[in-house]
């Protein structure tokens, strides 16, 4: 196990591993998702405030990085496991804004047709899993994903992604140490975000960091900035070489926080705000554009501007076209139980 | 003073916690957050952080150390922040705290409550009703409450009680439902159902928020002269077999009605017990009314559609009656 | 021994990648040296133990079992005696312990008589648990033990909760937990550590790792050679002790419930050692290279102490088999005992799943 390099000074920067290649179109790439991670995420906010979003939001602010950076990372055929945080993933893997959106404000037209809230969908054609509300459910069941991979010798990974709250629970525990005992191709992000609802890291677990615990079950483990996407891409390529060359599962521990509440009701009164202002100013997008301006990737800034405007004008159209949408009929909920 | 269903629980922890030493809580975001929706909120500052504790994210060991505190003589309160999780700590609950007693003569004196139910937008896993889960396993109680009163004599006789007592709280009802509360001690005991509304006609048994549907249904239903009576179970486990026979016998039509999903319900041994025990007492068919059985679903039509409704009792009611 | 806990403390922003390990403490006892610092009372008790132990556990498996005296399965600690009793000698008298089914010496230095014990794995009503359940599924809270259940690692959590409650009210007494590396493996286990380690407990966990659990070599269970590693993720203190000396059991336990009684929090013990057995009775154990077992067989812990002790002059060759001559005759009275005792009348069938007044 080995520590990233990590620096916070003022402002926080963030650099380029020196293990990652990455291409001009990349850098953009990589911009647009987490711009439309964030902007996404902003409307439903605003949606919730008016009331079209039913049940409970989740807001993904301040993690983008961790979400857009190791989707990036992945390829066909890899199978991915989203968290209600890693909206950034699903875009990266190329579900729509509009889906989200109509699926928040649970319309007929969302991929689940209402039946069920937030991001828990899927879709096993796209290599998407969907979660459950019981956190670290997901583990055992990419294992299993994993290990038909390698049954099959697939160069593929599963990947998924837990909270530092997850990493309490049974199927944490079992989930890994089956990937471990059996070297199956599983990466799993733990975004250690400072919180579980209102319990602080130091309540859930007696180490400050997490990633120790990947020499308990005989896995690699690193710890990364999470509000670094290019760090994050870069630990996912590796990682993902590492698990189809056979080595077994690799456990990323990436440092963020969760700057807004446990969901859009809870305002989070428990956390220092001084904590909160330190990660404002750490904020992933921020720093990105900082480094892509610094490091002369692009011929100008109007370009980033240009992603931004792009973006604003999608979501104008896609949260319209979404709250068109009908409500699912009443029938619709007795279909498909079974087969 | 009306004090609202939550309140009500609230109170009969903060009461028992002052009463008795033993009693302490502990569950997910209990402390500092005072719970999810705040039904442990101010418990930490007063009882400190000793008798409310703040846990990781691990309901098997909630209620697996839940056990082994109760064994040398807490009694805890382990929460479920949704009872859907509950799930989570199946095997403590029933390889563990309901066996122990029967096995070896320990008992185990412990309280595992949590948020049941839908109507809320909650989605497959934040409003089910698991009491079903539970309800074969000899050496588990189960109670639900439906009013504030009940709430609060029922989480004192589960806390005073000393077996494993599952206390699934209706959330739907957890501000909507308000009552007069007496201010002497008192408590409800566990496996009496009560009356709710007297009638000739037609009897309907049922639990937690479906009581208040039958209630409705049986106002709309009186204006065209058909008495409804509607005995309000309060606890599963043990059932109150007595008063279900009795209104059983009394009106001889029965609906039978609650939010778990119908195959596998409660309902199915209710009916069981009239068929076996009252059968010619009986005038028709005895009638369930419950969810289909699929999952809670989210979407406010789909959920609608999915939880019994005024119109679906009243309908069924009407059937009956012209039986 | 010191403590060489290699976890990182807080770790601050700039700090240089270094491949580090993580290993738990190892200790390494020479027998002599520590032998000597244990009072000869307990040294010949810990020795009448062993003996009582190997002894009614062979009388159940070898003997019994296989005349069809026996109701149900039979799960023995075979090779592992040294286990159950160099740890609970430490136990106090408010101490609590959650037993595994290959811990019968537990339940010896707790009090249990072989009478009792003989009856229950005859499922008798004065057996403890009045024929309810079998073979070691056995408890008494008069006695501090807690019955354990199949469920392996359920005890886990429910021994951190038993610390939990000295905790809270300020008792200066210890729960002890014990169960085998397969167990480990259970999500209780994970999440009972965990909640110990967080609310620093005062619980001890002693893990048996004899190898196998049934037919799984550790290699399948596990991609970790010692269980004890992972204490460093639980920032609680983890130790590997050869499980077959029962000096360093002896030590390595007193260490651990020292720690737990002074507030110090849980611990991990692995003892190292081999399941000189099937998993039960009906188990002949063939997926087993046999060069194990008799590799192991020279390691025998009775074996080692009683040339310990004969080395010392701590005892002669007469006193151990005056007291082995003593224990077989206690077995057979304990037998003879339990055969004329009653089963449960079938009328008590529904008794007692409830409290009754």
């Amino acid at each position: 196990m080995f520590m990233a390099k990590q620096s916070t000074p003022d402002p926080y920067e963030i650099s380029k591993p020196d293990t990652l290649e990455i291409r001009r179109e990349e850098y953009l790439d990589l911009y647009y998702f987490m711009v439309l991670n964030r902007r996404l995420d902003d409307r439903l906010g605003i949606l919730y405030r008016q009331n079209h979003v039913v049940g409970g939001l989740y807001s993904s602010l301040g993690q983008e990085a961790i979400s857009v950076g190791s989707a990036f990372a992945t390829e066909d055929g890899d199978f991915l496991a989203p968290m209600i945080r890693d909206m950034g993933a699903l875009l990266v893997r190329g579900v729509r804004p509009v889906d989200v959106v109509a699926q928040y404000c649970a319309r007929m037209s969302g991929p689940t047709g209402g039946r069920d809230l937030n991001l828990h969908f899927g879709s096993v054609s796209n290599g998407l899993i969907a979660p459950i509300s019981v956190v670290g459910a997901l583990v055992p069941v990419m294992a299993g994903i994993a290990l038909e991979m390698h049954l099959r010798r697939k160069p593929a990974v599963a990947l998924t992604y837990v909270g530092d709250g997850a990493t309490s629970t049974t199927d944490f525990h079992e989930g890994l140490n089956f990937a471990a005992v059996r070297r199956l191709p599983l990466v799993l992000i733990v975004e250690n975000n400072g919180y579980a609802y209102s319990t602080p890291t130091a309540r859930q677990a007696n180490v400050t960091d997490l990633a120790i615990r990947a020499g308990g079950y005989g896995v690699h483990g690193e710890i990364q900035d999470g509000n670094n996407v290019l760090a994050m891409l870069d630990a996912v390529r590796r990682a993902r070489k590492r698990c189809i060359e056979g080595n077994g599962p690799v456990l990323i521990e990436a440092k963020t926080f969760r700057r807004k509440g446990h969901a859009e009701h809870d305002d989070a009164g428990y956390v220092p705000k001084k904590l909160l202002r330190e990660w404002e100013r750490k904020d992933p997008i921020d720093a990105y554009r900082r480094y892509l301006i610094a490091n002369k990737v692009l011929s100008t800034e109007e370009q980033l501007t240009e992603i931004e405007t792009k973006i604003e004008n999608e979501l104008e159209d896609d949260v319209a076209t979404a709250l068109e949408a009908p409500f699912p009929e009443p029938d619709v909920g007795l279909e498909d139980v079974y087969a | 003073m009306q004090t609202t269903y939550l309140e009500a629980i609230r109170q009969a922890i903060w009461e028992e916690m002052e009463r008795d030493e033993s009693v302490y809580i502990l569950g997910e975001d209990v402390g500092i957050y005072g719970g999810a929706f705040k039904v442990t909120k101010g418990m930490l500052d007063h009882f400190g952080e000793n008798r409310v504790l703040d846990t990781p994210i691990s309901e098997s060991a909630i209620v697996g150390a839940a056990i082994g505190s109760a064994l040398v003589g807490m009694r805890p309160i382990a929460e479920m922040q949704f009872i859907d999780f509950i799930s989570c700590a199946f095997d403590q609950i029933v390889n563990f705290a309901a066996k122990c007693r029967y096995r070896w003569g320990a008992g185990v004196p412990i309280v595992v409550r949590g948020p049941c139910g839908g109507g809320v937008h909650g989605g497959p896993f934040h409003s089910q009703n698991v009491e079903s889960y539970f309800f074969n396993v000899p050496g588990l109680k189960i109670v639900c409450p439906s009013t504030a009163y009940d709430a609060k004599g029922l989480m004192k006789a589960a806390i005073r009680d000393d077996d494993p007592v599952l206390y699934f709280e209706h959330k739907y009802l957890y501000r909507r439902i308000k009552d007069e509360l007496p201010k002497e001690d008192f408590t409800v005991p566990i496996g009496k159902a009560k009356l709710r509304r007297e009638g000739d006609d037609i009897s309907i048994i049922t639990y937690g928020a479906m009581v208040y549907k039958a209630l409705d249904a049986a106002e709309e239903v009186a204006q065209d002269g058909i008495e409804v009576e509607v005995l309000d179970l309060r606890s599963l486990l043990p059932l109150d077999e007595e008063a279900i026979l009795e209104t059983a016998k009394k009106t001889s039509k029965i609906i039978v009605l609650h939010e778990a999903t119908l195959t596998g319900g409660p309902g199915g041994e209710i009916v069981a017990r009239i068929a076996e025990k009252a059968f010619d007492f009986l005038d028709g068919p005895i009638v369930r009314i419950a969810p289909p059985d699929t999952p809670v679903p989210y979407s406010p039509p789909l959920e609608e559609a999915f939880l019994p409704q005024v119109s679906d009792v009243v309908n069924k009611v009407r059937e009956l009656a012209s039986y | 021994m010191p403590d060489k806990r290699t976890a990182p403390k807080n770790r601050t922003a700039t700090k240089k990648a270094k491949p580090t390990k993580p290993k738990a403490a190892r200790s390494k006892h020479s027998q002599d040296e520590t032998a000597a610092s244990i009072d000869r009372e307990a040294k010949v008790k810990m020795m009448h133990y062993m003996l009582l132990t190997r002894a009614i556990e062979d009388r159940i498996e070898r003997k019994l079992y296989r005349q069809g005296r026996i109701v149900g399965g039979v799960y023995v600690g075979l090779g592992q005696e040294a286990i159950s009793i160099g740890t609970a000698i430490h136990m106090q008298a408010d101490d609590v312990v959650a037993p595994s089914h290959r811990d019968m010496g537990v339940f010896l230095m707790q009090g249990i008589t072989p009478r009792r014990i003989i009856a229950q794995y005859m499922g008798r009503m004065t057996g403890l648990t009045a024929g309810r359940d079998g073979n070691m599924h056995m408890g008494d809270m008069n006695h501090n033990i807690i019955a354990f259940v199949s469920h392996l690692a359920d005890n886990v959590p429910v021994a951190a909760g038993v610390a939990l409650a000295f905790k809270q009210r300020g008792e200066k007494r210890v729960a002890l937990c014990y169960h085998g590396e397969g167990a480990t493996s259970r999500g209780d286990w994970h999440e009972g550590i965990n909640l110990a380690s967080v609310h620093k407990l005062p619980v001890v966990y002693f893990i048996n790792n004899n190898a196998y659990a049934y037919s799984t070599p550790q290699n399948l269970q596990m991609a970790i050679e010692n269980v004890a590693d992972r204490a460093l993720g639980y920032g609680i203190y983890g130790e590997v002790v050869d499980g077959n000396d029962i000096i360093a059991v002896y030590h390595a336990a007193k260490r651990a419930i020292d720690r737990a009684r002074n507030g110090e929090g849980p611990s991990l013990v692995e003892f190292k050692t081999f399941r000189m057995t099937g998993h039960s009775a009906h188990d002949d154990a063939g997926y087993v290279p046999e060069q194990l077992f008799d590799d192991w067989r020279k390691k025998d812990p009775i074996v080692r102490y009683e040339n310990l002790l004969l080395d010392e002059g701590v005892v002669t060759r007469e006193d151990i088999n005056k007291m082995q001559k003593e224990i077989d005759a206690v077995i057979d009275d304990a037998v003879e005992w339990a055969e004329n005792e009653p089963l449960p009348a079938a009328e008590d069938l529904t008794k007692n799943v409830y409290y009754e007044d």
